[in-house]
């Protein structure tokens, strides 16, 4: 019997026979991509988008049911925008930038992300996870049309895995039965419990928080409850020891209770039970039906390596958070866009094999960072001794009239891109009145150019971006090309690119990756300079 | 006449906040107290001016 282990929000890759599973030797696929989640079928168009064929095989046939991760930062949205989804999930997707904390019944006080104009993306948007995923899905539909070889195997389980010197080989159940599949790179996207990090018995060391969390996802009668999020650390209707209120579409809110450790899930779940915390936090006039509930409890943890020879991890299934600050599916788009151009360029032959050591490097990096900021959350949100209550209690009594205490205020500290400030493949950053904001290892910022965004301009391969001086237009080092955009800080009147790239420098020439991170930077374009920071930016050296 | 900074202060504030609640690690809380008394003292004495420290006695009221 094939059972799911979740229904479905939507049905998207029905299971069909694959011609694999009548082969009489095992087909090998350049890369294979065990998860249809958001990590695995993102990494699936990154590859297909450059002409790499990658198979997705998923035990499910599309998206399971509930909102999960629902908080999407502007780094993610820069990246669907290179896939072609950004769009859809903008235009879905709640805008807030307002935030609210409260300790029992007072105010604390109140934030607003205030977004620098002059990005094409807000700071950050709430989305259901489903909706996520599907529009990801969509951009592989529109790609396969343009040829893109991607597949998805619905109903595709893995049951076992091979590693061999060159390869890996799966065998996989369907609802037919089993088949074997070999693969010369797989990539594990598989979640948390990620049973390929099993099968390989690796670990998955970290912090155990013994806490559990109610999710509520509601709707709402009325629209009366603002587009901001709330957070309540000891909340005076007691429905949790802290409560956050997020506003999803759909007229849909999310509410976290958190629930203590030994807690009866069972009866947690019930309806007339989660009625009583949501009642005693909205009042009894306030009309609602629940579309969704869940009890989780999480970890602060990661593998040592993300990298096991031919078999990588990405997203959940690497490194897991609490979710105090949105790190768990912005951390993995991360980790989609970082491995995706590298595989490219290894499969093509344009890159060594070492250079995806530096995916491992630069996102157990990023790893490490949303680990402790997100363990730091934890440890604020529910301290460990009386000391630590102390002082988080002290701490919030003063940040209601003293400025100085707000910033040690903890509720989250909401998910901004990984600079890869010593990484291997960093190129010379000689451009010494240009701000740290577009240093070597930061993402490019945003900027208004013309009618459009800067990013908008930069895409899926090198850049060598010029401003107000000239580059080629095309440049090729060792088979790897490279794109030369030369453009004027007299196309963006707002004086946002001169305030994000040159400070008071004239000029600037950058390097940029094909994931967007800046490689090196200098102020004039040199040829043999240029040739250093691209072959080592691709590990040639 | 220099007074209380109320306004943030600290380039860092998590590493500092990270800092306090690890040097309590280990104590018990009438250690966590005493230690807390040494740290008010120990710091009252580097600002070292009486007007800041009354209006710092004030704003912890």
């Amino acid at each position: 019997m094939f059972q799911d282990r979740y229904p479905l929000a939507f049905k998207l890759y029905p299971y069909e026979k694959s011609k694999d599973q009548d082969a009489s030797d095992a087909v090998r696929h350049p890369v294979v991509i065990v998860g249809g989640g958001p990590i695995g079928l993102g990494t699936a168009l990154d590859l297909g988008r450059q002409g790499i064929p990658a198979l997705v095989l998923d035990d499910h046939e599309g998206v399971g049911i509930g909102s999960r991760a629902i908080c999407f930062a502007k780094r993610t949205l820069e990246i669907a925008d290179r896939y072609g989804c950004g769009e859809a999930m903008l235009e879905k997707g709640v805008v807030w930038n307002v935030g609210k904390v409260f300790q029992d019944d007072r105010q604390v006080y109140e934030f607003n992300l205030l977004p620098e104009t002059g990005h094409r993306n807000p700071a950050f948007i709430n989305l259901q996870q489903p909706y996520f995923e599907k529009f990801i899905f969509q951009s592989i539909c529109a790609e396969k049309e343009k040829g893109a070889p991607i597949e998805v195997r619905g109903k595709n389980r893995v049951e076992a895995v091979e590693t061999k010197n060159d390869h890996v080989v799966l065998t996989v159940m369907t609802p037919d039965g089993p088949y074997t599949v070999e693969a010369d790179w797989l990539i594990s996207c598989d979640g948390a419990s990620s049973p390929i990090r099993g099968m390989l018995d690796l670990g998955f060391d970290g912090r155990v928080f013994q806490d559990s969390f109610l999710i509520a996802d509601i709707k709402m009668k009325s629209n009366d409850f603002p587009t901001e999020r709330w957070f309540w650390f000891d909340p005076y209707f007691k429905s949790g020891a802290s409560t956050l209120l997020h506003k999803q579409p759909d007229d849909i809110w999310r509410v976290d209770f958190q629930i203590g450790w030994d807690v009866d899930r069972d009866e947690e779940m019930k309806e007339e039970n989660i009625r009583k915390r949501l009642d005693a936090m909205l009042g009894d006039d306030v009309e609602y039906d629940i579309v969704w509930s869940s009890i989780y409890t999480f970890q602060c943890r990661r593998m040592k390596r993300f990298r096991h020879d031919r078999v990588f991890f990405a997203g959940d299934a690497a490194h897991q958070v609490s979710p105090f600050g949105a790190r768990g599916a912005n951390s993995g788009f991360q980790d989609v866009d970082n491995l995706g151009w590298k595989l490219g360029l290894v499969v093509t032959g344009k890159a060594p094999e070492s250079l995806l050591d530096t995916y491992n490097e630069e996102r157990v990096y990023g790893a490490d960072e949303n680990i402790l900021n997100s363990t730091r959350s934890t440890d604020f949100i529910t301290p460990k001794s009386k000391v630590s209550r102390s002082f988080r209690d002290a701490v919030l009594k003063l940040a209601e009239k003293h400025a100085f205490a707000r910033p040690l205020v903890n509720s989250g500290r909401l998910s901004v891109p990984c600079t890869y400030d010593h990484s291997s493949l960093n190129g010379p950053d000689k451009l010494p009145g240009a701000p740290a904001v577009s240093r070597v290892g930061a993402p490019c910022p945003d900027a208004p150019l013309g009618d459009g965004f800067l990013l908008d301009k930069l895409g899926d391969e090198f850049v060598v971006l010029a401003i107000d001086t000239a580059v080629p237009d095309e440049i090729e080092i060792e088979g790897i090309p490279v794109r030369g955009i030369s453009i004027k800080t007299t196309d963006d009147p707002s004086n946002g690119l001169v305030e994000r790239y040159l400070g008071s420098e004239k000029q600037g020439v950058y390097l940029i990756r094909p994931d967007q991170h800046v490689a090196a930077r200098e102020r004039t374009y040199h040829p043999d300079a240029l040739r250093a920071a691209v072959l080592k930016a691709c590990g040639k050296e | 006449m220099a007074h209380l900074i109320t306004e943030p202060n600290m380039p860092a504030p998590d590493d500092f906040y990270a800092d306090l609640i690890a040097a309590h690690t280990g104590l018990s809380d009438d250690e966590s107290e005493a230690f807390n008394a040494r740290l008010i003292l120990v710091l009252a004495n580097h600002i070292g001016n009486q007007t800041i420290l009354r209006e710092a006695l004030e704003a912890s009221k």
